[in-house]
Parts: structure tokens; sequence; C-alpha cells
């Protein structure tokens, strides 16, 4: 009986964190839900025993029935029928079970039927499922559109909505158009208002839909006639119900085959707006997006967990010469590592989840009563570290995501490179998580800011004060040295770029790199100075990112103005 | 009916004792799996008409209200534990002596358990149920097909195919492995009956967690002692027993070399004369 929460005790550790207090403190209000709801916790102490045997539940599902579902549906995948979607079969028997389990509307207030679980849980839970079936997922943690809905609809469309979710209707978020990528702001679907039917009429097509044939989809569109840029864009809802909208096509993709990838055509499909007019991509998208990173982080940590033990298992039994193959130290030193940076993954990803989760807590309660001022400070501190950590997260894990799995088919040898073997599958999966909801290089520069305003550098102080036991000092030591290194290389850069404007743009990834290593290093040595066992994969990150800091700084230190030039287009 | 069963599917070197008997405290105990498709059956029925209600029955010591716990985390919608040392050392014929018992107070319209537990395979405790309450039964079922107020309809799996069967209502089913897997834990059940304590339970616990579960009766497993289901003590436990273990032998398997053979007659010949040799066929 695989259970993906039971069998991972470095999960259980994040559910243990001691900001989770405050999370549910923030989430419960004081618990007033306890005397409306029978499955409402009565205290902190029992939220969390809840929070653990609702990621129990995943655990076995994800365990159970994606995971043994994963190979059929990757071979099986979607198809389109009548215009929409039909899933493989193993994606219906995956949504059957988590249906049936009732893990949808993790996050949604109970009012709406939701379990009003913090983000933290769903990154788990999302995290899990990942592992059992990378590709699934995306189906499944696009539930998350109802949290953009909770936070800016009103409450008609709420309540019209947000229970369908939590019943388990699956969602999408209808954004990207052929020419409308990674610059969202040349979307040209066009919205218009039918005063006769008091909907909006949606006309046009989008490309590359997640689940577009979801049931409830929010979608990204022009109302304002006439206009070129953003700030024409809307946010609408679109219902299944209603019809109007066709699948053209589902893309055939390198890899996660069981989720569907769609071109959609609208046609006079009618839609409904959430918030105000205009503000579409300015404010609802962006926060759509930073959710959704968070979701590719948990993702990516799930590929990460399922490559480094499929390399594991393999290694043990396959003996060659005389052993198993984990016992050469060429083997056991990419065991080692990816192991090293599947527990920065996760480290960073719950992190960041934990930060969000204080946030938008916060930000729910101002919509309800007026915050003091500790609590607006509260707010501002969280979103700021929130919105630094997000990029940082996404870009990490996904790129760790990309190399556990290769390194997972080089420990399996010539078996990984055959389709016998879950690694090629992974390896597969790995390659978009770095490339959709931002590719590394937007991530970058979304990330570079904080680089030079500070936000890392005032949390790596705040990460410094930690008080080290004899076995992590050395590290703590370490970490000191490399956040030197990155104070210079910043003041490099930046006299550098007023010398010649571009440098920065050059070095940008080099220095969040060194920033995102410093604070994955800081994370896992906190973990260490509380856990004996984290102190050996913390020894060997460390090491790891020592050497990518150091490369990294090199290469600024190498490099002089004329490489703006050199680069250039 | 469900019983809490030592998990005999993962068996470690230390599951048996010195003496040959199993070590139940090495093994995990777990809802006996065949039950577990019999709680998804009755949980169909309960889908398919209005206002039914699921109980679990089941016979064991205090911790066996863990079975029911976990039913009502499915969709069970609670549970009784027939507990009390009375009721220690039942083979199959006290064992069901004791449920029939327990079951003509509870009056249910229809009784559904596994076909057998994976413990004693004996598949004897369903249909001696069913004799002793006198109630038609259906073995081996493998899907609900219909289900009204007066009759059920039920895929049987055979050995060489399947047949459908009608049976008057009220009727014992017993349930096999091969129909629908159970389906797993809801988040909201989980939630909410998670402090559901019996009866002996409660004893034990807190006064803040007494008062809980006063105000809310659903978390109120109820137990059954012997007394309270009138039976005949001479039937029941060991002395309503009749099977007696005469002798118990550890089998020890050894592996063997794999031995190759071609597809020519003159193999084939020398191992059927080596099967027939050792008893193996014949």
């Amino acid at each position: 009986m695989a259970n993906f929460f039971l069998d991972n005790k470095d999960l259980q550790y994040h559910l243990s964190h001691p900001l989770m207090q405050r999370i549910i403190e923030l989430k419960e209000r004081n618990f007033a839900d306890a005397s409306l709801y029978d499955y409402a916790p009565q205290n902190v102490e029992d939220a969390l025993d809840s929070y653990r045997r609702v990621l129990e539940i995943v655990g076995e599902v994800s365990g159970e029935v994606i995971a043994a579902n994963a190979e059929s549906v990757d071979h099986e995948g979607p198809r389109v029928v009548n215009d929409h979607v039909e899933y493989a079969s193993g994606t219906v028997r995956n949504i059957e079970a988590l249906i049936e389990a009732g893990l949808s509307g993790m996050t949604l207030p109970r009012r709406f039927d939701g379990l009003n679980m913090p983000v933290t849980c769903f990154a788990m839970a999302n995290e899990m499922v990942s592992r059992g079936d990378t590709g699934f997922e995306n189906i499944w943690g696009l539930q998350d559109c109802a949290e953009t809905i909770n936070e800016f609809a009103t409450e008609e469309i709420k309540a019209k909505y947000l229970p369908r979710v939590s019943a388990g209707e699956t969602c999408a978020m209808d954004l990207t158009e052929p020419d409308a990528g990674s610059d969202l702001g040349a979307v040209m679907l066009k919205a218009t208002w039918d005063e006769e039917a008091g909907v909006w009429r949606l006309n046009g097509c989008k490309r590359f839909i997640t689940n577009g044939d979801g049931d409830i989809s929010l979608v990204l569109a022009r109302t304002e006639e006439g206009t070129k840029d953003a700030r024409g864009l809307s946010m609408l809802i679109y219902d299944k119900r209603d019809g109007g909208v066709k699948v053209r096509r589902i893309e055939n993709k390198l890899g996660i085959k069981g989720s569907p990838t769609c071109e959609l055509v609208f046609n006079n499909a009618p839609a409904v707006l959430v918030g105000d007019r205009k503000m579409g991509l300015i404010k609802y998208v962006m926060s759509l997006m930073n959710a959704a990173r968070l979701g590719i982080a948990a993702q990516s940590t799930g590929l990460c967990e399922a490559a480094y033990r499929e390399a594991l298992k393999y290694a043990a039994e396959r003996e060659q010469f005389g052993k198993s193959i984990d016992k050469f130290v060429a083997v056991s030193e990419m065991l080692k590592n990816m192991e090293a940076k599947t527990l920065a993954s996760r480290a960073m990803l719950y992190e960041t989840a934990r930060f969000v989760d204080i946030y938008k807590q916060l930000a729910h309660i101002q919509q309800e009563r007026g915050l003091t001022a500790e609590e607006r400070q509260e707010m501002k501190f969280y979103n700021r570290l929130a919105d630094g950590f997000t990029p940082l997260a996404k870009m990490f894990s996904s790129e760790f995501a990309n190399e556990v799995a290769y390194d997972s088919i080089q420990v399996h040898g010539g078996s990984g490179y055959m389709k016998d073997y879950a690694c090629e599958r992974l390896f597969r999966d790995a390659r978009i998580l770095n490339i959709y909801e931002g590719t590394t290089q937007l991530q970058v520069v979304a990330a570079i800011n904080h680089v030079t305003k500070g936000t890392y550098l005032e949390q790596i102080a705040r990460y410094e004060e930690l008080v080290c036991n004899d076995a992590t000092r050395a590290l703590g030591e370490k970490l000191v040295a490399l956040r030197e290194l990155f104070v210079k290389a910043i003041e490099r850069v930046e006299a550098l770029d007023k010398e010649c404007a571009g440098y920065k743009d050059l070095h940008s990834r080099r220095l969040v790199e060194i920033a995102g290593y410093i604070i994955l290093s800081h994370i896992l040595l906190r973990q260490a100075n509380e856990v004996e066992e984290y102190v050996a994969p913390a020894k060997r990150f460390v090491k790891y990112a020592s050497k990518k800091v150091m490369e990294a700084y090199t290469a600024i230190l190498e490099s002089e103005v004329s490489d703006v030039e050199l680069y250039k287009a | 009916m469900a019983k809490q069963v030592p998990d005999t599917r993962n068996v470690g070197k230390d599951a048996m004792t010195p003496e040959g008997t199993v070590n139940r405290a090495a093994l995990a105990a777990i809802f006996n799996p065949e039950d577990l498709n019999a709680l998804e059956m009755a949980l169909q029925m309960k889908d398919r008409i209005e206002g039914a209600q699921v109980y679990v029955l089941t016979m064991g010591p205090q911790r066996a209200a863990d079975v029911i716990r976990e039913a009502m985390w499915r969709g069970a919608d609670g549970g009784y534990l027939l507990s009390g040392k009375e009721f220690a050392g039942s083979d199959t014929l006290a064992t069901s002596y004791a449920l029939s018992c327990a079951l003509r107070k509870i009056e249910p319209d229809i009784i559904v358990a596994g076909r057998q537990a994976i413990d004693g395979d004996t598949a004897q405790v369903g249909p001696q149920v069913a004799q002793k309450l006198d109630l038609p039964q259906v073995t081996y079922a493998e899907e609900l097909v219909d289900i009204n107020d007066t009759e059920i309809t039920i895929k049987r799996r055979l050995e060489r195919g399947s047949e459908v069967v009608v049976s008057p209502l009220p009727a014992v089913i017993t349930v096999n492995a091969s129909a629908k897997e159970c389906r797993p834990r809801n988040a909201k059940r989980v939630m909410k009956y998670k402090y559901a304590l019996a009866t002996s339970e409660i004893a034990l616990a807190t006064e803040e967690r007494k008062a809980f579960i006063e105000e809310r009766p659903y978390l109120h497993i109820i137990e059954f002692a012997a007394a309270d289901v009138n039976p005949d003590p001479e039937q029941l436990g060991l002395s309503g027993s009749p099977t007696k273990v005469k002798k118990i032998e550890n089998v020890v398997f050894q592996a063997k070399e794999a031995k190759a053979l071609t597809a020519d007659d003159k193999d084939i010949e020398s191992l059927m004369q080596e099967l027939i040799a050792s008893h193996t066929l014949g």
C-alpha cells in the first residue's frame, strides 16, 4: 500500500513548522466555524491533526490510484471527440477517486463547501499528486483558479461557481494566444457586451490552454475596443454548461501527455466579468500567476521525489562487478546530490507557501474588517517575501526537476533510455516545468528587483541570526562568506551597468542564482540545526551551492562591459 | 459485517512465533480486504436507495473499533462493536452465533460481508449467519446489479464465468475480492468522525472528550457486551467452538534452482513423471 504522505518524513516535517500556528489562527478566525460545520477544527492542534489526516488521504490516492494509472495515461492520452476533450481512461479514474475522497476546493472557505486548508497544505497535496503523475497534477491543481474567483469576484459569482469546484468540477485559465505568450498584454480575444442578454460575448481563439475544456474557465479578454495593451484586458468566467467554445485540437507534446493542451475557438461564448474591467492582466492574472508558479514549484518537487526514488531503487537492485551499483561512489554521489536538490526544492517551496499563506489570509481578513497597524505591517512584510520568493521557488525547483530527472536516467544506464522504466517519462514530463507559467528567464526578470532592492539580502541577514550548533557552525560560516561574494557581485554589476547599460541584464540570471543558492542553503541549514538527519544533506547541498555560486561569481568577475556587445543579437 | 485481521499479505520473517502461531504483535491490524469490497457494495446500495443507512458490525477486542471508524471515514453512518471476554477463542461456529445474536437485535434489512477473512480463510461465517437467521444468501457477489425495497439482483463470480441472481430481502450477501474496490476515505468525513469512540473507549477518554462526544451522538460507536445480545453462554467463545487445532506445522518454502525445459516430447514426458513421482500430480 503506497502512501506518498506516510512514506515521506521530509514532507511531514514541513507540516510541523512553527509558522503553521499563525497560519491556522489566521485561516480559522478564532475557530468560529466549529459551531457551524461538523468538520471544522476546535483549535490549532485539532486543525493540524485534520490537515495531517487529509494529506494522508491525498498520499494514499496519489500512491495507489494516480501513480498506478500514470503509465497508461502517458500512452493513451486525451482525444478530441465532437469538439470536446475526452480524457484518457486513467485520468477519468483519477478524477473519480479524488472526488470520492472529497479533495476538491481544498483551500476554499467552508461556506462554499471547501476544506478551508492553507495554501501550504494544498502545495503538499499538489506535490504528492505530481509524484504520482506530473501531467495529472495540472488538471487537479487548476482548482487554484477558484482562489482567484474567491479573492476578486462578487458574492453572487462566488456562490454560483465555488461550490461546483468543491464538488470536483475542473478549471482552466485561458490566457495564451498564438501571438500572446510571455507577452500577455498582446491578447486579442474579444469581449463585447450583449445588452439584450446581459452577458459578455467572447469571440476569438486561445492556444496552449491546459485543460482547456474544463468546466469553469477564467478567460483573459479584451473588453475595451480599440486598445492594444494590458490596460484594455479584463478577466471573465466562461461556464462550459453555457456552450460556445470548441476544442479545435489537442497539442501533441513531448511530455505531460495526459494533460490536454488545447486550442480553443470562442464563438459568441457567454461570460461574466470578474472584478473590475481593465484590471484583468494588471491585477488578477498577476495574482493567478503567482499562485500558479507556486503550483509548478510543488509539481516540480513531486517530480524530483519520483525521479530520485526511481533511481535509488534501481541502483540498489542493479548489480555489476559483483555488487549493487549504489555502492560505487560515481553513482552514490549522483544519488546524494539528487536527494539534496529534492530536499532543497521542498524546503524552498514550503518556506514560500507559508509566506503566501500569511499575507493572503490577512488580505482576506482585510475585506471583512480593518486590520490593526501591526497586522498591516505583517501583511506587507510577508507579501514582499512571497513576491521575492515565488520566482526563486519556481525557477529552482523546475531546474532541479530537470537535473534530477536527467540524472535518474543516468543512474539507470542503458535501461533508463528504454521505455521500460518510469524515469524516461519523468524526464519528458520535467522538460515543461521550467518553461510554462513563465520560463526561468522570466522568473529572473521577476526576481532581479529583489536582488537590487534588498529583499533577499534582508532575509539572508535574518537567516544569519540563527544560532548554529557544533554540527552546523561551519556551514553557517560558509554561507556568510558566500553572502559577502554576493554583495561584491551586486556592487560590480551595478557599477558596470552605469558605465554600460545592459550589463545588469546580461548578468541578472547569475545574480538571481547566487541569491537563490544562498537562500536555499540557509533554509536547509536551519533544518539541520533542528534535526540531525538533515546535517549530511545540508552539507552536501552547501557544497553544491558553493560551487555554483563560485561559478556565477567568477563569470561576473571576469566579465567586462564589452561582453554586452559580444552577446547582443 | 467486517473483521479486523492481521495483515498477512505483508509477512516479515517474525510473522510466526517459534510455536508456529501467528505473531499478532508483528503484523499490523487492518480492515479485512474483502470486507472493504463488501463495504463498497453496501455504500452503493445506500447511494441507490434514498434514506438507506450503512452500519458496520464487528466482533473483536476494543481496538477493533478502528475498523468501524475506517468504515465511517469511507461512508458508513456508524457501527456496532461486539466485544467481551466471553467471545474469546471463537471458531467460525461461535463467531457466527454471536454475530447472529447481535443482528437479531439490530434487525438490518440486508447484511453484507466479505467472502472470507485473510487470517482464517474459511468463508464460513457469512453463510452460517444466513443459516442461523434463516435468511437467503448470495455468495461470491461481484456486482450490485439492482436493488429495491423487496429484491436484490447480484452478479456472482463463478469458477468459469458469472451468473446473475435475484434474491428476496432481507438476505445475506458475501462479496468477492473481484468486486469494485472500496472508495477512499473522504476528507470531510475523516474530519467529522475522527473522534468517534466506542463505549469502552469513551470511558477511558478525558472529561473534555467525553463532553465533546456527548454533544455529538454521531461520534458514539455502540458497543454490545455479551449480555446485551441475549446469547446462550454455552454457544459462545471456546465452549461454543468445536474446532480443535490438532497440530501446527511450520512450512518453509525452499527455493530451488530453476530448470530449463525444451518443448521436446521427451522433456515434457520426463517432467510429467517427475511431478507424478513427487505427488504434485495424480
